[in-house]
């Protein structure tokens, strides 16, 4: 299944490689002009029909991960986080190291050891170290070097009744649901940027947004849920199973409201489950796309994630089903005119 | 069948204390090998008999079979599973781990944390409590009930992984490499003489408060017993005098809780037989099957090997599988070096 290898491959921001070469693998034949920029983001065109608009998606290929800060002398690895990481969840996880993916664990000292009082403090990344089973920094020395990325052991699992569990869906979500959307016969023109290094500042996407001329932008996200228990609803943003996640408002662009309803109304023309983004927290590729060259108009649907940028991300299939099928019914909806 | 494999097999089967039937199933597979009898007592520890030649002495060895683990406190209304912990369980070690809860069939879930935009800075310095954490399983709280309910354990995720140098990592290291060393012991002992009756004990609860030894070492009554345990592997935030290394073999304790005759005679087979050793000190409880082994019946003389291995009670505990093999061929002669040997003079003070 596509979306289980685009997750469990490694692309963390800066080092998006093994995911651009899934991608480019899967559109081969399938679009009409294919590049790689200079950043490494990819733009892939497929023509629709003569006078058809022409609209751009876009997805982030990067995650959110690790990198190697230094050795110490016991041979143990210190790394720096890249990209928004909550330390507390990295304790007691196996991680994969350097190009070559060697196994390593972040250990933490055992509770016989500790004063009470420590139990209740976070470990920092500062504390934490990875352990590959050398004990001398000119062994560790062998197999990693300092600048090394390192990716979650995350891999893609179905679990309850249409649950995925894995590391990365924010947004290799995104990136699944264009590639099928551009292997598919397609009314209008469509470019699909798969960008990099968006949970760093969007920095892809702000060179992918320079390179395309577009009526339209529409972002496809993995977006953050806490639709758990003890989370007041106002709080919860999203909920799992109740269909793609409209933006309003995020940190990095207010979204046209014209384009958000002509997207709510075709969800409920076709009777697509949807919902609002209930939160200005957060930002995307919209935020580069819709301020680039003279402005192009963007809306933003995702996949509600919970537990998103950690190693067990969770979604429904349902929704990445829903979101998938919103995208394309607009797409059909535009290329009949009357919406832009 | 390689050392690695066995202890792959026994760390990913579960048996959270009071809760082991699982693993004893399949530990029980593996002793019966190698010994003459097999037996469960009441409390549900695994006896295993490898008879000596003159059956003059009794040797118990014990490793604990139980792991700590978790245990399901209530399903809630919108399906999440609330838990407490059994046994020392550090809370920070628990978010975003897969877990298996062991209902009428095991449902995977995972272990949950509030995204970034619910925490402050402030918050992400605090560690979560176990109250605060939940098991997500991906079912409503109606089907969920079929499948689970109150009281059943649940287990972390974890298949063992192999690291540099042949360390390994997993869950339950602590202590079915304990097992493992029995297992060895037994495999060594098979073609060679030795005068002591020999019973390799899988304990459970130890880590409820070391109760399955309670009652093994009182049906047994031995000579001498020994707790095959782990130790804390040295890590640069730990001090080097409460710690051992890996692979720099087994670690022999002294104290109190441990017979002078027997720690001074396991430094002498492992002199003699080229096995490389450490030592570590305790000061009153060994914290291991050897502390309640040593006041049963009329006595018992005690020792302790201790495997070392880093980050004890997460699910990343980390072994070297040289100090395993080291330790199973260290007790198989130490019980060889019991022939002809008189208990009553050796054992005395």
């Amino acid at each position: 299944m596509l979306l289980e290898k685009l997750v469990n491959a490694s692309g963390v921001s800066g080092n998006e490689k093994e995911v651009r070469k899934i991608i480019l693998e899967e559109l081969k034949g399938y679009v009409d002009e294919i590049k790689v920029d200079r950043m490494g983001n990819i733009i892939a065109k497929k023509n629709g029909k003569k006078d058809q608009p022409h609209v751009v998606l876009a997805a982030h290929m990067d995650e959110v991960g690790l990198m190697v800060k230094g050795i110490d002398s016991a041979g143990l690895i210190k790394f720096a986080p890249v990209g928004g990481v909550d330390a507390r969840i990295l304790v007691s996880k196996v991680v994969f190291v350097g190009p070559d993916k060697v196994p390593g664990v972040i250990g933490a000292k055992a509770i016989h050891m500790q004063k009470p009082e420590e139990r209740k403090k976070a470990l920092s990344i500062d504390d934490l170290y990875i352990d590959i089973g050398c004990k001398k920094q000119e062994e560790t020395e062998k197999y990693v070097s300092v600048g090394d990325y390192i990716v979650f052991d995350g891999r893609y699992t179905e679990f309850g009744k249409n649950r995925v569990k894995a590391k990365a869906l924010d947004d290799r979500v995104g990136c699944a649901i264009m590639i099928d959307i551009l292997k598919m016969d397609l009314p209008v023109t469509v470019t699909g940027t798969f960008t990099v290094q968006e949970e760093i500042g969007l920095r892809g996407a702000a060179v992918a947004a320079n390179q395309v001329n577009a009526d339209l932008a529409i972002i496809l996200e993995g977006t953050t849920c806490s639709d758990v228990s003890d989370v007041e609803p106002h709080l919860q943003v999203t909920e799992l199973d109740k269909g793609p996640a409209i933006s309003l408002m995020d940190n990095t662009s207010i979204y046209n409201r014209k384009w958000v309803d002509s997207l709510v109304r075709t969800a409920k023309e076709n009777n697509i489950p949807w919902q609002y983004r209930r939160t200005t927290f957060g930002g995307n590729d919209a935020g580069r796309f819709h301020l680039a060259k003279s402005g192009t108009p963007c809306v933003s649907l995702a996949v509600a994630c919970r537990y998103i940028h950690s190693p067990v991300s969770v979604m429904s299939k349902d929704d990445f089903k829903n979101t998938k099928e919103l995208v394309i019914k607009y797409l059909e909806k535009m290329s009949k005119g009357g919406l832009l | 069948m390689k050392t690695k494999e066995l202890i792959q097999i026994l760390t990913e089967a579960s048996g959270v204390s009071g809760h082991e039937e699982e693993v004893a199933g399949v530990i029980e597979g593996y002793l019966k090998e190698f010994c003459d009898e097999l037996k469960r007592d009441a409390l549900g520890n695994i006896i295993a008999l490898k008879k000596g030649t003159k059956g003059n002495s009794k040797v118990m060895l014990a490793a604990h079979m139980d792991e700590i683990g978790l245990m399901v406190k209530d399903i809630d209304e919108n399906g999440f599973v609330r838990f407490t912990n059994i046994g020392g369980v550090d809370q920070r070690t628990l978010l975003c781990q897969e877990v298996i809860i062991h209902g009428k069939e095991k449902v995977y879930g995972i272990i949950g944390v509030k995204p970034p935009h619910l925490t402050t800075a402030e918050e992400r310095g605090k560690a979560l409590t176990i109250e605060e954490l939940m098991i997500d399983t991906g079912y409503r709280q109606e089907e969920l009930k079929d499948l689970i309910s109150v009281g059943d354990v649940v287990t972390i995720k974890r298949n063992l992984i192999s690291l540099k140098n042949d360390w390994i990592s997993g869950k339950a290291l602590d202590d079915r490499v304990g097992v493992a060393v029995l297992y060895a012991c037994l495999k060594e002992l098979q073609d060679v003489n030795h005068q002591a009756d020999v019973y390799c004990v899988a304990t459970v609860q130890e880590e409820m408060g070391t109760r399955g030894a309670v009652t093994s070492t009182y049906g047994i009554d031995p000579d001498i017993g020994i707790a095959i345990d782990v130790g804390f592997g040295r890590t640069p935030e730990l001090s080097q005098y409460l710690t051992i290394e890996l692979d720099k073999g087994p670690a022999f304790t002294t104290g109190p809780n441990i017979h002078p005759a027997v720690f001074d005679s396991l430094k002498t087979v492992a002199k003699d037989n080229y096995i490389s050793y450490q030592v570590e000190i305790a000061t009153g409880s060994t914290g291991t099957d050897a502390w309640p082994m040593q006041i049963t019946n009329a006595g018992v003389a005690t020792g302790v090997i201790s495997i070392p291995l880093r980050y004890m009670h997460t699910s990343v505990e980390t072994i070297s599988i040289s100090d395993i093999e080291k330790s199973g061929k260290l007790l198989a002669k130490y019980i060889m070096s019991l022939n002809d040997k008189n208990m009553e003079e050796f054992l005395c003070y």
